[in-house]
């Protein structure tokens, strides 16, 4: 075990856990935007740094592993100023009405992005050119999670990836042809892990447009994909008596969060055959 | 799994360049997508071909060297689209690339109609500077002006580094390195066995040129003790620091000395094999260390017996394709391997996990050349010059508003004014101390000695070495946009402070500039500062802030 002190408090954890893994222990909430339990840590965001004493800049907790004697405080003026800039960033650029956390995170640091004027985004047109899930990349905060889960990190895919540099680097397949021309086999895994609604089935894009999406009135069933003998878990996401989404449990140890495509999209079948 | 590919096919040509790097074609190209893509480090090469071949990236040229080399064309294309020298758009086989940065800024640099703008080409010396690249069956890199001034010092006694480059010596004749004192400190290096070179490099106090000023000691003892093998030894000659040249003029002037030293280099830390990671704007740099590699090899300096003392070694050429990150040293492991040049995360440091994952030891070419004196001349001797923080002597890139622009050998401790006097420097209003990452002085905090401890002390950094000059004519708004704007540019994008954080930082100043401030404009600025230095990834966006800042605070540039 490794021990280590939080905001002045001290806890023990095993070894090669992050000093996140150390705050949840102790119960400090800590944002995290490109973080997820199933994925392997890129630590591009930046939301969730904090201050190591000795250390000459912030580090990243989603990453950073603890050592023993470790002094961190996740409250300081610096983890402020800088949790509450990254937001500022985001906000300023990217389009987060439907990125619930981004928001609440805003919220709690007092962001501002507004404060900057009228300056560059990342806005433009949505990507409808399938029928089953759409792409709005004036919603993509470049967190790299669409990329893992169809990379190595669950789906082995390989249809999207970072392309270009700087403020123009972007998620895209190869030369940005449409994802029929991909190699996309619409398992949706990309859509699971998208943390600001930048990934989005059609049912519920559409209903959103309509201003009929209403969460409150959702209810979820949980129950198991009838497809093949894998078994999957699935939740559906059910309003109005239609299936508006079928996701997966991330703590579930076979799915991991993830389906394929009949799975995640073959609900449309059962309600045609209503 | 089956890779799905594109359905554009290469041409004849496209084809046989992208050959030539992934060798013949195999019947289980393609079928194969696993995280070990062992010849994923292929592409940027694969892809660097099929643009000399026909001047552009095509998709059928992506498509086929991502088939050859089992890459999904996605990220084949991420990878492309990552370099500022790879075309994604069909254009002419010869382009030329015209600096815009900060030297050639100060000589009246314009972009002529159908030329590109570049940032610093490394030829700061004859700014204002070109760089032509002509595709074809016979492709060809050409910088312009071909030549620059004569180096400053020529025929000075007492210099070190630049000793043999001073004497005009054939950098394409082994003989004449030879004949020079060549290959008596790898002879030398043998003798004291690969424990006494590791005590040498200790006891000499070198800390490295690259601009982190890290003690290579304790670099290479790091490394000598990983029991993970094989190690890998990489030079970091991708040198895009605007004003630096100095890696250039070591490389094409005196290529056997690179050689030599990472041949010492590698025998103390226990690799076998090394890379050169060049910037593709330094075609004579390349064509130079090829020569060297094929001469060292032929006469046994290189490969499985070197010296006949049963050492094994031998080195190869990268090529970047324009990425000022990619010499940030973790980015450069990316772009070796294939992948974009993304830094990555530290820890874990590279002595531990660098290239291919293995314990690398990353040393700049200037800090290499300073292995050979201190080999030669013990440790002991070689840290009696320059000071006890700072030891040796240092190579400074003299360019702007200077009757002698070049390149400067000087024992640390030098005086800063002494150094502009002697490159004929015009009365300076202010003097950018390395590079865009660096900062600006005022004329009167010029008495400054040379060193890393008194630069620090003046919150100043010697950094790559850069000493650019401003004389009471220059524009410096003109100057702090262009350095906003080379930030703005070469973030990779990774991170959130500094992919938004650079354009924040460049358009604040210019609503500044153009009188159309929102009033909070310091206050943004100095946020922005604080995001980009604390929660950054890497040096780039830490350092994004540096010059502007100092030009802001320091020489009240675009002051209330
Ligand atoms: C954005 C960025 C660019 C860099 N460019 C170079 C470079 O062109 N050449 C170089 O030697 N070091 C460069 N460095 C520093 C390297 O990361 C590394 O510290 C250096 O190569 C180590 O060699 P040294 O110990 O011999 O100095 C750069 C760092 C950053 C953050
Ligand atoms: S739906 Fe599946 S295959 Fe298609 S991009 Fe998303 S993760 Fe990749
Ligand atoms: S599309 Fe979603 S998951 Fe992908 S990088 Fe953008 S925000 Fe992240
Ligand atoms: S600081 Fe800039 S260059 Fe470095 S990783 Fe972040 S975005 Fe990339
Ligand atoms: S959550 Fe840690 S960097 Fe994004
Ligand atoms: S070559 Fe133009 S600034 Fe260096």
């Amino acid at each position: 075990m490794i021990e280590l002190t939080i905001d002045g408090q001290t806890v023990s954890v095993t070894e090669g856990s992050t000093i996140l893994d150390a705050c949840r222990r102790l119960d400090v909430e800590t944002p995290t935007l490109c973080y997820a339990d199933t994925l392997t840590p890129v630590n591009v965001c930046r939301v969730c740094v904090v201050e190591v004493e000795g250390a000459r800049v912030l580090v990243p907790s989603c990453s950073r592993k603890v050592e023993a004697g470790m002094v961190v405080h996740t409250d300081s003026p610096r983890v402020r100023t800088s949790r509450r800039m990254v937001l500022e960033l985001l906000g300023s650029s990217v389009d987060l009405s439907t990125a619930p956390d981004a928001q609440r995170y805003s919220a709690e640091y007092g962001a501002q992005p507004e404060r900057f004027g009228d300056v560059a985004t990342v806005a433009q047109p949505a990507k409808i050119d399938n029928d089953l899930y759409m792409r709005d990349y004036s919603k993509c905060i470049l967190c790299y999670k669409c990329v893992e889960a169809c990379g190595v990190d669950h789906q082995n895919t390989f249809a999207i990836a970072v392309a270009g540099r700087g403020f123009e680097a972007r998620i895209s397949t190869e030369f940005d042809v449409t994802l029929p021309e991909s190699a996309c086999v619409y398992c949706g895994n990309c859509i699971a892990v998208c943390p600001t609604g930048a990934l989005m089935p059609t049912s519920e894009f559409n209903l959103r447009r309509a201003g009929t999406w209403d969460e409150s009135a959702q209810s979820e069933v949980d129950t198991v994909c009838p497809y093949c003998g894998v078994g999957c878990n699935l939740t559906l996401h059910v309003q109005d008596d239609k299936i508006v989404k079928v996701t997966s449990p991330d703590d579930h140890d076979v799915t991991r969060g993830n389906l394929c495509v009949k799975g995640r999209f073959g609900y449309e079948f059962v309600q045609n055959r209503k | 799994m089956d890779l799905r590919l594109l359905s554009a096919e290469p041409s004849d040509a496209e084809r046989e360049a992208i050959d030539t790097v992934a060798g013949e074609a195999r019947a289980d190209d393609g079928r194969v997508a696993r995280a070990d893509r062992t010849r994923r480090h292929l592409l940027l090469p694969a892809l660097r071909a099929a643009q000399r071949r026909v001047g552009w990236v095509s998709e059928g040229a992506l498509g086929y060297a991502s088939r050859r080399l089992d890459v999904p064309p996605a990220d084949a294309y991420g990878v492309a689209s990552f370099y500022a020298l790879l075309s994604l758009e069909e254009r002419p086989a010869d382009v030329l690339h015209a600096c815009t940065d900060l030297a050639c800024q100060l000589a009246g640099a314009e972009v002529p109609p159908g030329a590109h703008a570049s940032p610093c080409l490394g030829l700061c010396e004859r700014a204002p500077a070109f760089l032509r690249t002509i595709a074809g069956p016979e492709p060809r890199e050409v910088p312009l002006p071909e030549a620059g001034p004569p180096l400053p010092q020529r025929g000075e006694p007492g210099l070190r580094l630049l000793r043999r480059i001073a004497a005009d010596v054939d950098p394409e004749s082994l003989d004449a390195y030879r004949a020079h004192g060549g290959y008596e400190a790898l002879r030398r290096a043998f003798e004291l066995g690969q424990e006494g070179v590791l005590r040498e490099v200790s006891e000499s106090r070198l800390l490295g040129r690259g601009g982190a000023a890290f003690p290579t000691g304790a670099k290479w003892e790091a490394v000598a003790r990983q029991k993970v093998q094989p190690h890998y030894l990489v030079c970091n000659a991708d040198e895009s620091e605007p004003g630096t040249f100095k890696d250039r003029i070591l490389m094409e002037s005196d290529p056997f000395a690179l050689v030599e030293a990472m041949t010492i280099a590698a025998y103390a830390t226990g690799c076998e094999h090394a890379y050169v990671y060049v910037r593709a704007e330094y075609p004579v740099a390349h064509a130079r260390l090829e020569t060297a590699f094929a001469l060292a090899r032929t006469h046994g300096l290189l490969g499985d017996d070197v010296m006949d003392t049963g050492f094994s070694f031998d080195m190869g050429l990268r090529i970047g394709a324009g990425a000022y990150v990619c010499g940030e040293e973790t980015a450069l492991f990316q772009s070796i391997e294939g992948y974009r040049g993304e830094p990555r995360n530290k820890p874990p440091f590279p002595v531990e996990v660098g290239l291919f994952g293995k314990p690398t030891v990353v040393n700049n070419v200037e800090t290499l050349f300073n292995v050979l004196e201190v080999v030669s001349d013990t440790g002991t001797v070689y840290a009696q010059t320059g000071t006890e923080g700072s030891t040796g002597t240092r190579l400074f890139c003299v360019s702007g508003h200077v009757a002698r622009p070049g390149l400067y050998e000087v024992p640390f401790g030098t005086n800063l004014s002494d150094l502009l006097e002697r490159a004929g420097a015009r009365p300076p209003k202010a003097v950018l101390l390395g590079g865009a990452a660096g900062s600006f002085l005022r004329a009167d905090q010029l008495d400054l000695p040379l060193t890393f401890e008194d630069a620090r002390a003046a919150g100043a950094t010697l950094g790559s070495g850069v000493v650019l000059v401003y004389d009471e004519s220059a524009d410096l708004v003109a100057a702090v946009l262009r350095i906003a704007e080379f930030f703005r540019d070469e973030s990779c994008g990774q991170c959130v402070p500094c992919r938004v954080g650079t354009v924040r930082q460049e358009e604040a100043l210019h609503r500044l500039v153009a009188g159309k401030a929102n009033g909070n404009e310091r206050e943004v600025l100095a946020d922005l500062t604080a995001v980009m230095r604390d929660a950054s990834i890497c040096g780039l966006g830490q350092t994004a802030a540096n010059a502007v800042e100092s030009a802001m605070m320091n020489l009240g540039v675009l002051a209330p």
